[in-house]
């Protein structure tokens, strides 16, 4: 090796940022390199494409003969209306997969250690790697967009409100990544956080009116579904991409989507974010 | 001068384990200390509690003059870590990991480019600077970790088993940059379980086992407490060991020792080279005709062997099954 003559000891300058601009800075810096790592891995960007996709093409075709909708009987075409908003919002939960993984490898492979030797904000290691997981939510959903217009998706209230929509799908999926964040940070493997990561959140999407409308559920199920959080998301995306089939439920959560799904939203991203950044902290000393 | 690393009664547990048992320690500025010991015995423990990445149970520790526990940050701004396994983004390419390293230590883009450029050349990585991590091999990939260590030019340094699983000429390059920053001033906490490497780099050597310094000093002065030199030789005719025996006895400072079959004996001496010239002269004057014949200073080695009471090398891959649980423990 050549030998480094200007090697001056030194030690790094005093930080000129703080608080705030300190932590967009740094946090900055993590989700560029989490992007960059998208770009390299693309396999993880097309597999996550590939399931909601998948699951567009089977539920409009294979399934959507069979389920029937109230006031619309059982035309495919319907249940493709129908069906989207779950999809979508089923979608981007499954941003907890990529967190959780992510974080988890960065674990095991040292990298936090790393970052946690270097003088930057604790938050940033997370906050970077969830806006890189809201930054890739938001092109599957683009795509996924494109596949159901392809096959008969229409939306009927304008722009705007799918606009709104999608903004409400964002937060849900930035709020769940942050579950991920937590899962990736307890257990002990990237293989063990993927499925800890995915587990739950088939019974979490699958109880709720994402697939099915909520009345054709026996009695009991009823209640869970309609104050699952993950229905009122759901619902109000229906509502405003106005896929919405005849009237909506009467039940209360039903009845108030948009405020439910943003509150939830909102809870969870900040008890899941407080709990990690906590998490990461103690571990940090 | 204020110790650049100085630590007071560290404890650490991990359920039962007592990874850290009480352990204090200095590092004088400018200096090398060597941590010294198996696998399981804390030194990873010490390295991450320094270096802000873990709570001690008790105790207190300055870095730099700075309290660790008190303003763990500035620690941060004052120190490089490169640890035992690479810490670097395989899918990032070697410069993009050090642009990132530097803005993560607040310069600014334009600083952090520079330097990585500096760092990628110092280390013979500027042609690989724009490829992925991932294709590099492991001597490259810890060069670019130790490259992340350095991009602050940090006063104090912690290496934690730096050269552990690299082939002898990666080990020797790595040995010459640490070298290098030494002589640059740069104080250095290395771990490490080759005696050769705490030898050739380490002013001052903590041996450490279960969590407790066993041992401190120069590796001449830990070699000196085991005893002193010996003069080894075998005879060629087997008949005339006790010749030779009776013939050596006023050199030896201790009681000779024999192992006939091998017909090699062994005499505690003092005075180094010039009793062996002696010795030799007075077998030749007695024609006693030997086959080998050499002054042995005792190694690390044998100093590990007396204070543990087990060698390193078996004893260390023993622990990295037994104490495998804690070591994992100990990333949390």
């Amino acid at each position: 090796m050549t030998t480094a003559t200007e090697h001056a000891i030194g030690g790094a300058v005093p930080r000129q940022r703080r608080g705030l601009a300190a932590m967009a800075h740094d946090s900055w810096v993590v989700a560029r390199r989490n992007l960059r790592r998208m770009t390299r891995i693309p396999e993880i960007v097309v597999f996550g494409l590939m399931q909601p996709v998948m699951f567009v093409l089977l539920f409009s075709y294979v399934m959507g003969g069979a389920i029937t909708i109230p006031m619309a009987g059982a035309s495919s075409n319907i249940y493709t209306q129908f069906l989207m908003a779950g999809i979508f919002a089923q979608t981007v939960t499954f941003a907890v997969a990529g967190a959780s993984a992510g974080i988890a490898e960065d674990m095991t492979k040292g990298l936090v250690d790393r970052f946690r030797s270097l003088p930057m904000t604790r938050s940033a290691v997370l906050v970077g790697r969830t806006l890189a997981d809201l930054v890739q939510t938001a092109f599957t959903l683009l795509v996924l967009a494109l596949v159901a217009l392809a096959v008969g998706w229409r939306i009927h209230n304008g722009v705007l409100r799918m606009l709104a929509a999608f903004a409400l799908l964002l937060l849900l999926g930035y709020a769940f990544s942050w579950i991920g964040a937590l899962i990736g940070l307890s257990v002990r493997s990237p293989e063990a956080a993927t499925s800890a990561g995915l587990i739950w959140l088939f019974p979490l999407t699958f109880i709720s009116n994402a697939f099915v409308p909520i009345s054709s559920m026996p009695g009991w199920l009823q209640p869970v579904a309609y104050w699952n959080p993950f229905s009122a998301t759901v619902q109000a995306c229906r509502n405003l991409f106005g896929n919405q089939i005849g009237p909506v439920d009467k039940a209360w959560p039903m009845q108030h989507a948009y405020g439910v799904s943003i509150v939830s939203s909102l809870i969870v991203l900040a008890l899941f974010s407080w709990l990690s950044v906590r998490k990461y902290r103690s571990a940090a000393g | 001068m204020a110790p650049a690393i100085q630590a007071e009664n560290l404890v650490k547990t991990f359920g039962d384990v007592r990874a850290l048992d009480g352990v204090s320690l200095d590092v004088p500025e400018g200096t090398v200390l060597g941590l010294l010991g198996p696998n399981g015995a804390g030194k990873t423990t010490m390295v991450r509690v320094l270096t802000t990445l873990l709570r001690p149970d008790s105790g207190r520790a300055t870095v730099a003059g700075v309290d660790v526990l008190k303003h763990p940050n500035r620690v941060r701004s004052l120190i490089g870590l490169s640890g035992q396994y690479a810490a670097v983004d395989e899918y990032l390419t070697g410069r993009e990991n050090l642009q990132m390293v530097g803005e993560l230590y607040q310069m600014t883009g334009r600083a952090a480019k520079a330097r990585a450029d500096e760092l990628l050349e110092w280390f013979n990585l500027d042609e690989a600077a724009d490829r992925t991590a991932k294709t590099y091999s492991g001597g490259m990939r810890r060069r670019l970790d130790l490259a992340a260590a350095l991009v602050v030019r940090p006063p104090v340094m912690f290496l934690d088993e730096p050269t552990t699983g690299l082939d002898p000429r990666n080990r020797l390059a790595l040995w010459e940059v640490i070298e290098t920053l030494v002589e640059q001033g740069t104080t250095l906490l290395l771990t490490t379980q080759y005696l050769e490497e705490a030898d050739r780099l380490a002013h001052d050597i903590a041996v450490v086992d279960h969590g407790r310094v066993i041992a401190r000093g120069t590796a001449d002065q830990l070699k000196a407490q085991i005893g002193g030199e010996r003069v080894e030789l075998v005879v060629h005719d087997r008949a005339l060991i006790e010749t030779a025996v009776e013939a050596l006895k006023s050199f030896a400072v201790g009681d000779p020792s024999v192992e006939r079959n091998t017909r090699k004996i062994t005499i505690p001496v003092s005075g180094g080279a010039r009793v062996l010239a002696d010795v030799i002269r007075e077998l030749d004057s007695r024609r006693i005709t030997i086959d080998d014949i050499g002054l042995r200073r005792p190694t690390l080695d044998d100093v590990f062997l007396s204070l543990t009471g087990h060698v390193t090398s078996g004893e260390a891959e023993e622990n990295e099954r037994a104490g495998g649980g804690e070591d994992a423990e100990a990333k949390r």
